[in-house]
């Protein structure tokens, strides 16, 4: 796939603002603040660093993303829509009865969406996938990698740290984990649900290669992941930091946005904080001319 | 009959929710303990007049089961709330060792069970929740037909000693039960009387069993509608006398059909009164995202599914008799 320069980047980063925003107003259910905060780590992945072909999605020679909080798909759709895995059009049937949509993403070969892999959803279990997935091609010796989304919240589970613990005993470096780090969760902003910090000290105690960054900076993501590449003896992982709902005034670093979709107003008022781009949306409301 | 009105709408979560605080101010050893759901769940309701009884764990739901099993050890009466999937499906093992078999008093409850969760999906619908924790020796577990009956049999579940599952739904549901009538845990209610045929359903089921028995009435046929809000100990006494006084069952129910109320009724029936039985269940399959109601009738578990079903099993009901006759 070519990949798009850093200008275009930021641009497809406010086309999937948007179109997470009209997918949402459409389904009246669903979750917008995670999703909105990670429009630019998606640009990214889907326009810039992953090797894929998304008319063949199942291409021997492909990067695999696993999607561990599987709540944020919204962005996930509309990333793997733009990139061409499936027709724009498909966005407006999110969470729609016997839509490839589903509320939380299924793989193609049950009910879902080409380009998903495995099932997510249920909190805490994509890392030790995107081990195991590792693990396979290392013994195949492939070029592939890995790449693996978990939220903050996320990190409760104790899974995520048995994954950890495996990624680091067999030295899994063909692995990039990233951590959106937004602070938020359901209940309330994650050091009020549960602490997290010290952060990168755990995952360091824990025997990962450790990068932070500005999840809104692309330029730093980019260069967070090429070191991650640089890493051949331990499995590294990003902690992006992120506010959600980003780029939108009432949603910005607010958790009660964590699941819920935005009225017709508030989508109204957020659409006009995020101007087109030149890659157009993939429906127009009768109330957008007014 | 008509004998049951639609109240309002509302949820049963509500019901619980509420119900603890009731039961907070009563009992200074009610403790709970929340996965990040609070809001959802109606814990938040406790959390919020009782915070110093109250626990987050985040969302960590088998630490959510052993932290409830040591405050039992400590005496206090823990109740572990989340959705009903990631509260018996993820600490599935925390469950069987730490509060079955070491018959411990924590009572695990519920909500978002069942496919009326709607557009989450097949990853956030509960659909073997009640065969999971039915198969637990010394569980029990209860699932409310709407929100009056919800508040009374958290009040019973927390006065009875010992491991406990009760399921709660997400939606707004009818309701019609009696704020007066008794509630016994093991005690099945008979909502309508009728001698051709009965319906024994539990949860939103019992509702579309009560429209599909009015429904059935204008067509001639006298159907019977049991609430069997305890799956577990299931009233042996209530099913034996209904295969013998209507020697036809319909069970219902927004669960799978492999291992539910619907199994736990044949348990019954064939080791005591055989009769004909249809199920009304999700037929061995996920499910999928959609609204409640859209879902409820896709999947054949609404008054329509259910009228069906009773048309079939009187159907059988004749022709078995028949066959019988025909042998001797
Ligand atoms: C095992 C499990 N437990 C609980 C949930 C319900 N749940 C969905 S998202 C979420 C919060 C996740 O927080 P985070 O990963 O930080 O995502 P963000 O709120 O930032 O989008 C919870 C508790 C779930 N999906 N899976
Ligand atoms: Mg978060």
């Amino acid at each position: 796939m070519e990949k798009l320069n850093i200008e275009k980047l930021y641009e497809m980063a406010r086309q999937l603002r948007r179109d997470v925003i009209k997918m949402l107003v459409i389904s009246k259910s669903g979750h917008s603040g995670g999703p909105i905060g990670l429009a630019e780590i998606f640009s990214a992945l889907y326009f810039n660093v992953l090797n894929i072909d998304p008319k063949n999605p199942k291409w021997v020679e492909r990067d695999y993303f696993f999607l561990s909080a599987g709540h944020l798909a919204p962005v996930w759709y509309t990333a793997l829509a733009r990139a061409g895995y499936f027709p724009l059009d498909e966005l407006a049937t999110l969470r729609k009865l016997h839509s490839r949509l589903q509320g939380h993403p299924a793989p193609a070969h049950t009910h879902g969406a080409p380009g998903i892999e495995v099932a997510s959803g249920s909190l805490g279990q994509g890392l030790s996938i995107a081990v195991g997935c590792a693990l396979g091609l290392r013994l195949d010796a492939k070029k592939n990698r890995v790449y693996v989304l978990l939220g903050d919240g996320e990190l409760n589970e104790g899974q995520i740290w048995e994954a950890a613990m495996t990624a680091a005993h067999h030295r899994v470096s063909n692995l990039t984990a990233i951590v959106d780090r937004n602070d938020c969760q359901i209940d309330n902003y994650t050091h009020v649900v549960m602490n997290l910090e010290p952060l990168v000290d755990k995952w360091k105690a824990f025997g990962w290669n450790v990068i932070e960054c500005n999840g809104h900076s692309i330029e730093e993501f980019l260069d967070s992941v090429e070191k991650s590449k640089q890493c051949k003896d331990k499995p590294s992982v990003i902690i992006a930091k992120t506010f959600m709902g980003n780029n939108i005034s009432f949603m910005h670093n607010n958790y009660k946005w964590h699941g819920v979709p935005p009225n017709e107003e508030q989508a109204r008022q957020a659409l006009s904080e995020l101007s087109p781009t030149s890659f157009g949306d993939f429906i127009k409301f009768d109330w957008e001319n007014n | 009959m008509a004998k049951y009105k639609l109240k309002e709408m509302k949820a049963t979560r509500l019901g619980f929710g509420e119900a603890l605080v009731e039961i907070g101010h009563q009992n200074p050893n009610l403790v709970v303990i929340g996965a990040d759901v609070t809001g959802s769940v109606r814990t938040d309701l406790f959390k919020n007049a009782f915070p110093e009884r109250f626990f987050s764990v985040g969302i960590a739901e088998q630490d959510m089961i052993g932290t409830a099993a040591g405050l039992a050890v400590a005496g206090k009466v823990p109740v572990a709330s989340t959705y009903g999937e990631f509260a018996t499906g993820r600490p599935y093992d925390q469950i069987r060792q730490s509060v079955a078999y070491s018959k411990l008093n924590v009572k695990i409850c519920a909500s978002h069970c069942g496919i009326t969760v709607g557009p989450d999906g097949a990853t956030h619908q509960a659909l073997e929740d009640i065969a999971l924790m039915r198969v637990l020796p010394n569980m029990i577990v209860l699932s409310p037909s709407d929100y009056i009956e919800a508040k009374k049999m958290i009040k019973a579940v927390i006065n009875y000693n010992g491991p406990a599952y009760v399921r709660f739904f997400r939606d707004n549901t009818p309701v019609f039960n009696d704020e007066n009538a008794p509630f016994e845990i093991g005690k099945s209610i008979e909502l309508i009387d009728g001698n051709d045929v009965t319906i024994i359903a539990c949860g939103i089921q019992v509702w579309e069993s009560i429209l599909a028995a009015e429904e059935l009435s204008t067509e001639g046929v006298s159907v019977r509608v049991i609430n069997m809000h305890t799956i577990k100990p299931i009233d042996k006494n209530g099913i034996i006398k209904a295969a013998k006084e209507t020697g036809a069952i319909v069970t219902a129910e927004d669960h799978q059909i492999h291992g539910g109320l619907g199994s736990a009724v044949a348990e019954v029936l064939t080791q005591n009164y055989p009769v004909p039985q249809e199920f009304v269940a999700i037929k061995d399959k996920f499910g999928e995202s959609g609204n409640g109601i859209e879902l409820m009738k896709y999947y054949g578990i609404s008054k329509d599914g259910i009228v069906d079903a009773v048309k079939k099993v009187l159907r059988r009901k004749s022709t078995e008799k028949m066959e019988l006759k025909y042998e001797k």
